[in-house]
């Protein structure tokens, strides 16, 4: 493996669509929920080990070699926000052109002919991983770190949060996100045998309840 | 360009600037739209469309701020049908969605014409923004930016990419000029100056007897002359 193409699937600015989502950081700041950058930790802690915990598997079974058209059924009965399943769909089509141009597999054609209007992003997140060259820790650390950056860049621009503040916030994280990954893959490697049902299925209320309400404001800085 | 050879052509084309789509046609020529806030980007994409929806098959996408105002605009006017007006959401940067992730304005105008083709022109308007915010070459084949004069007459001067290096420049409002102490001849010395031999169009969309939105058409029409050759 490569871990200078880790750097390019991880780098905020890897062309995938990422940059108008907030990972549920818009409805909570709007709610009250995050006012700062202790709320901004705790949300994205909750995220990491729920939403984060569920998405890895997944990214990490698909660089694995599971079967992505089973991952994505998986990932719909783990998504109950129909919102959440419409913004994963998007950006797993977004992910799908970048991954494509990056780095280009039979595998991805297949996948993006399979779902033309885009598969949840975990799944196509681990394919393109493993196009890349990438493994099952990869595909998931890309996940988990996704899962957090988003609502902390998202809350920079939400609060006028300082931006020293949001990074630290996401250092702080790093040694749970690690601990998150590893059990992440473990779910993952079990998957191969198992089957995706095996893989972690956690969940967060309020993050699609948060959703479905954000979907339907009229005024809004970000797509979720 | 031909990226994608060597893939097959079941899915969606991986690359954007290719002319040509999946199915084997040559897809629409895109025009983006860029320029400050206010500047009447959304008024000139409705003027457009007007003059030009009964001799081509057109289509539009917004990239809205923060809102589907400019969208909604679109069609309480009506100037054309809804199922040829799409929203694009740009997460608080709109340059962004124009220049570094160009992916859900690509998404935009393949599922346009996906849905609606075939198209012969897409219109895509930025949101508004500041004066270095340009198009992809990998999304849009050529560029408009839209400025006025009651943004001040020194904005020629300051330059920035949108200024010098769009493919047209229009300078719009120019009714308003003698209210607001705008110099449109300084205007159009600077522009000059900054943009070399590319053109400039002076453009009231208000004014009683003028010509409105014709000299930006008739630009676009010969970008399409040009496409369909």
């Amino acid at each position: 493996m490569s871990r200078a193409a880790l750097l390019v699937l991880a780098d905020g600015r890897f062309p995938a669509g990422g940059h108008a989502h907030s990972g549920g950081a818009e409805a909570a700041v709007k709610a009250g929920r995050i006012t700062g950058a202790a709320d901004l930790e705790e949300f994205c802690r909750g995220r990491l080990h729920t939403a984060g915990l569920v998405s890895a598997s997944l990214a990490a079974a698909a660089a694995l070699g599971v079967d992505p058209v089973e991952l994505d059924g998986a990932a719909d009965a783990r998504t109950p926000s129909p919102a959440l399943r419409i913004a994963a769909r998007k950006l797993g089509r977004q992910l799908m052109r970048a991954g494509r141009a990056t780095w280009p597999s039979a595998e991805l054609d297949a996948l993006a002919g399979r779902f033309p209007k885009g598969a949840h992003q975990p799944v196509v997140l681990g394919v393109v991983a493993r196009a890349a060259g990438l493994g099952a820790d990869d595909a998931a650390y890309c996940s988990l770190y996704e899962c957090v950056s988003g609502p902390a860049s998202a809350v920079v621009r939400l609060l006028s949060l300082d931006p020293f503040d949001a990074t630290g916030v996401l250092a702080g994280l790093a040694p749970e996100l690690d601990v998150v990954a590893q059990r992440a893959v473990e779910g993952a490697r079990c998957a191969v045998e198992g089957g995706v049902g095996v893989l972690p299925a956690g969940g967060a209320p309020l993050l699609e309840i948060g959703a479905e309400a954000h979907a339907a404001w009229a005024v809004r800085l970000f797509a979720s | 360009m031909h990226l994608d050879q060597g893939h097959t052509h079941d899915g969606p084309v991986a690359v954007s600037a290719d002319a040509h789509r999946a199915d084997g046609r040559r897809r629409a020529l895109r025009i983006g739209l860029g320029g400050p806030v206010g500047s009447g980007k959304t008024a000139t994409v409705a003027a457009l469309c007007r003059a030009l929806r009964d001799e081509w098959s057109l289509a539009v996408v917004t990239n809205d701020i923060y809102t589907r105002e400019d969208a909604e605009f679109l069609l309480r006017e009506a100037v054309l049908p809804p199922e040829r007006i799409t929203a694009v959401e740009t997460g608080a940067c709109p340059h962004t969605a124009i220049r570094d992730d160009i992916s859900a304005n690509l998404e935009a105008v393949e599922d346009l014409e996906d849905e609606v083709g075939p198209l012969e022109l897409i219109l895509v308007e930025s949101g508004g923004d500041n004066l270095t915010a340009t198009f992809s070459k990998g999304l849009v084949d050529a560029q408009i930016f839209v400025i006025d004069v009651a943004g001040g007459d020194d904005i020629p001067r300051k330059g920035g990419p949108g200024v010098t290096t769009a493919d047209l420049l229009v300078v719009n409002k120019t009714d308003l000029a003698p209210y607001v102490g705008s110099d449109l001849g300084r205007m159009a010395a600077d522009a000059k100056a900054q943009r070399g031999e590319l053109p400039v169009v002076f453009q009231s969309l208000r004014a009683e007897g003028g010509d409105g939105v014709e000299a930006v058409a008739d630009w676009v029409r010969a970008r399409l002359a040009a496409w369909a050759a």
